[in-house]
C-alpha cells in the first residue's frame, strides 16, 4: 500500500473513532453549557445504553430491524436515567458551590459502574456484543467495513438532528436562553427545570446511541467500558471549547484522527501523549478551546 | 428511630464478629488451609472460575479418599480481578489473617509477579497454576508453577508458523503493558527469525484499548503470512473482528491465553491456531478421567486448560504436603522439589528454576458439526 493509500485508510479509521468521541462529547458540552457541570457520569450512561442494546439484541437476534429497536429502547431508557440522575443528584445541589456538584457527578459515576458490577444480570464479566455480519467495501486499496460506515452515517445524522433541535425549535431557543443566563430566562417565563431535564435527556440519548455504536465497532460490553471513551470525549469537548456544540463535534473528530494517525505513523505508545500534547498547545494559545466563547466577567 | 438503628447496627457488627470467631474455632486443627488467588471476575473470569472449580474438585476427591495426613484440605478463595493491586491485598489477607499453609495462584503472570517477591520474603510456598512468564519463579525457591513457560511456548508457536504453515513473514500485535504478552512476543520473534523467517511488523497497544484499526492498517501494509496475537481471549476476540474487518485473511496464531476463544468469538476466529497445555479430546486415561468427573460435577462443561492446570496444581500440592508429613513451609518446599507424578497435563518434574518440563499441544479453531466453534487437536510439540 502506498503512503497516501495508508494515509487515507488511517484517516477513515480515525474518522470512525472520532465520530463516536464527538457524539459523547456533545453530551458533556451541552450539560456544561447549561448548568456549568462536568457530568462525569456521562461515560457510564454510555455503558448503560450499550447494555440495554445488548439485551434487546440478545432477545431479538441480530437484524437491521432489531438494531433499530435497540437504538430506540436504549435511547428511551437512558433519557429517563439522565432525567432521574439530574432530578435526584444534581438539582438539590444547583445553588451549592460547583465543586460539590462535581464530586456528586464522580459519585454517580462510581455508583453506576459498581452498581452494574453487582447487578446479577449485568455482572462484572465482559460479554460479546452481537454484531451484523462483517462486510468490507474496497475503494482502490482502501477498505471500509460496514460497521465503520454505520458509525459515521449515524453519528452525522444525529448531529444534524441535534443542530436542528438546538437552533430551530422552541425548546432549543429556551436551551440557549438558559445557557446564556439562567435567572433572566426564568424571569422571562421559561421553565428552567424542564429545560435542564430536557438537556440531560438529550445528552443521554446521544450517549445511548454512542454506546450502541461503540459496542458495534468494538463488540464487548462490561461495566467499566464507559470510562476511557468518556474521558477521551471530555478532552474532545475541552479541546473544541466546552459549552460549544460545533466545538464538541469538531474536537471529537480531530481527536480521533490525531490518535489514529499517531498510532499509524509515529508510535502506538505515543498516541495519548501526542493527543494530550495537542490539547496543551491549543489551550495555552486559546484557553477557551478552539471554538469556545470568551466570556468577559462583568463587575 | 435513629437510636434504634444505631443499636441494630452495633448488634449486627457483633453478630458478624462472633460468627467469624466461631468459624475460626469450629474448623481449627482438623483442616489444612490453602489460599487460592484467582480472577473470579473481570477480563479473564472464565479462567478463574474454571480453575477454582477444578481445584475444589481435586480437594473434594482428595478429602473423600481420606485427606492428607488425616486432615482435610480447605480452599480459601480470593478474587484478584486480574489486577496486581487486588492480588497483593488478597495475599496479605490470606497469609496474615487466614494463616494459610500455601498459596495456589495467581492465574495471570502480572498478578503472580506482584506477589512472588512477597511470598518469597514471607517464606510461603506459592504454586502458580498458569503463569507462564519466566520471571515468576525467579523470585526465589518458594515459588513454583505447574505450566510450561513462555520461552518454550513462544518457540512452539514460531516453529509451527514456520514449519507447518510455511510462513516466511510474520507480524505481531501485542499488549506492551502485559508481561505475558511481551514475553511471548520476544520469544516468538527470536525463534521465528532463527528459523529463517522475518518479523515484518511488530505493533503494540495498551491493556484496555479497544481500537486496533491503526495498528492493523500498518500490519496489512507489511503483507505478512501469519499474524501472532499473544493476549487473552477477550481482547483477542475484539482484535479478530477488526482484523477480518480490514480484509486481512491470513492465519492468526495465539498462545494458551486463547483458551475459551471458541465461546467468545464468531466466524472471524476460523483459520487460526494456538498452543495449549492439554486437549480435552486427547486419548489419555488421566485426561479422560478428569474430563468425565469435571463434566459430572459442573453441568457437562468441558474443562479448559486452566481447569486442568488448577486440578494438577492441587494434586501436586497435596502430594508434597503428604510427603513432607507436616505443614511447615520449608518441608513442603523440599518435598515439592522432588515431585515426579503423572497428571492431566503430563508428567510433572521440576527443573532448577522450579518450572515443570512438559509438552505443548497445538489446537486449531474449527466449526463443529452443530455449527458452533470448537477446537481440533493439531499436533504435540515436545520440549
Amino acid at each position: 500500500m502506498s503512503f497516501f493509500g495508508q494515509l487515507a485508510q488511517q484517516t477513515i479509521n480515525g474518522l470512525a473513532l472520532g465520530s463516536i468521541y464527538a457524539l459523547i462529547a456533545l453530551g458533556y458540552t451541552m450539560v456544561y453549557g447549561i448548568v456549568k457541570l462536568i457530568n462525569f457520569a456521562h461515560g457510564d450512561i454510555l455503558m448503560i445504553g450499550a447494555f440495554v442494546g445488548y439485551f434487546v439484541l440478545m432477545s431479538m437476534g441480530m437484524s437491521w430491524y432489531a438494531l433499530l429497536i435497540a437504538f430506540a429502547v436504549s435511547m428511551v431508557v437512558c433519557a429517563i436515567m439522565g432525567i432521574v440522575i439530574e432530578r435526584f443528584a444534581y438539582r438539590p445541589l444547583r445553588d451549592a458551590p460547583r465543586i460539590n456538584a462535581l464530586i456528586t457527578a464522580i459519585a454517580v459515576s462510581l455508583i453506576l459502574e459498581n452498581g452494574a458490577r453487582v447487578i446479577p444480570f449485568m455482572g462484572p464479566n465482559p460479554r460479546e456484543y452481537p454484531v451484523l455480519k462483517n462486510a468490507t467495501f474496497s475503494l482502490g486499496s482502501i477498505e471500509i467495513s460496514n460497521i465503520q460506515i454505520i458509525v459515521i452515517v449515524v453519528s452525522v445524522a444525529l448531529m444534524i438532528v441535534l443542530n436542528y433541535i438546538v437552533n430551530s425549535t422552541k425548546i432549543g431557543k429556551a436551551m440557549r436562553a438558559v445557557s446564556f443566563d439562567m435567572k433572566a430566562s426564568a424571569l422571562m417565563g421559561i421553565n428552567v427545570n424542564f429545560v435542564i431535564s430536557f438537556t440531560f435527556a438529550l445528552g443521554s440519548v446521544l450517549a445511548a446511541s454512542a454506546g450502541i455504536l461503540f459496542s458495534s465497532a468494538y463488540p464487548q460490553v462490561e461495566p467499566y467500558m464507559g470510562i476511557m471513551p468518556g474521558l477521551k470525549a471530555f478532552i474532545a469537548a475541552v479541546f473544541g471549547g466546552i459549552g460549544s456544540i460545533p466545538g464538541a463535534m469538531f474536537g471529537g473528530v480531530i481527536l480521533g484522527i490525531a490518535e489514529t494517525l499517531t498510532k499509524g505513523f509515529i508510535s502506538s505508545q505515543l498516541s495519548d501523549a501526542v493527543v494530550f500534547g495537542i490539547l496543551i498547545i491549543v489551550l495555552s494559545v486559546k484557553p477557551t478551546g478552539l471554538m469556545g466563547k470568551n466570556v468577559r466577567e462583568k463587575v | 428511630m435513629k437510636k434504634g438503628l444505631k443499636i441494630a447496627s452495633v448488634l449486627l457488627v457483633c453478630a458478624v464478629a462472633f460468627s467469624f470467631a466461631f468459624a475460626g474455632c469450629s474448623k481449627g486443627s482438623n483442616t489444612i488451609k490453602v489460599g487460592v488467588i484467582l480472577p473470579i471476575s473481570g477480563q479473564v473470569s472464565t479462567y478463574g472460575i474454571q480453575c477454582r472449580d477444578a481445584i475444589k474438585l481435586a480437594f473434594d476427591e482428595i478429602n473423600a479418599a481420606g485427606g492428607v495426613n488425616g486432615k482435610k484440605l480447605e480452599a480459601i478463595v480470593e478474587d484478584d480481578q486480574a489486577s496486581p493491586d487486588v492480588t497483593t491485598n488478597a495475599f496479605k489477607k490470606l497469609t496474615s489473617s487466614d494463616k494459610v499453609v500455601a498459596i495456589i495462584g495467581a492465574l495471570t503472570s502480572k498478578c503472580s509477579l506482584a506477589i512472588a517477591d512477597l511470598a518469597q520474603a514471607k517464606k510461603v510456598v506459592m504454586i502458580s497454576p498458569t503463569s507462564t512468564n519466566e520471571k515468576v519463579t525467579l523470585a526465589g525457591d518458594y515459588i513454583f508453577r505447574v505450566c510450561y513457560i513462555d520461552s518454550f511456548q513462544g518457540q512452539v508457536v514460531a516453529k509451527f508458523a514456520s514449519e507447518t504453515l510455511k510462513g516466511k513473514k510474520a507480524a505481531v500485535l501485542y499488549d506492551v503493558s502485559n508481561d505475558y504478552s511481551v514475553g511471548l512476543t520476544t520469544n516468538f520473534s527470536d525463534k521465528f527469525t532463527s528459523l529463517g523467517g522475518t518479523v515484518v511488523a511488530k505493533e503494540s497497544y495498551n491493556t484496555g484499548d479497544k481500537d486496533f484499526n491503526a495498528q492493523l492498517t500498518k500490519i496489512k501494509a507489511a503483507k505478512p503470512d501469519v499474524l501472532f496475537i499473544p493476549d487473552y481471549y477477550s481482547t483477542v476476540s475484539l482484535i479478530m473482528k477488526q482484523v477480518r474487518g480490514q480484509g486481512i485473511k491470513i492465519p492468526l496464531l495465539g498462545a494458551d491465553g486463547w483458551d475459551e476463544i471458541t465461546n467468545n468469538a464468531g466466524e472471524e476466529a476460523l483459520n487460526s491456531f494456538y498452543s495449549n497445555h492439554y486437549s480435552p479430546d486427547a486419548n489419555d486415561p488421566d485426561v479422560q478421567k478428569f474430563v468425565t468427573s469435571y463434566k459430572a460435577a459442573f453441568n457437562g462443561t468441558v474443562p479448559n486448560a486452566l481447569a486442568a492446570l488448577g486440578y494438577d496444581d492441587a494434586y501436586v500440592l497435596a502430594a508434597a504436603i503428604k510427603a513432607a508429613g507436616k505443614t511447615d513451609s520449608a518441608a513442603i518446599r523440599d518435598a515439592l522439589v522432588k515431585t515426579n507424578i503423572k497428571l492431566v497435563t503430563g508428567q510433572i518434574t521440576f527443573d532448577a528454576n522450579r518450572n515443570p518440563v512438559k509438552s505443548a499441544v497445538i489446537l486449531e479453531v474449527v466449526k463443529g458439526a452443530d455449527g458452533k466453534l470448537t477446537t481440533k487437536y493439531n499436533s504435540t510439540v515436545n520440549p
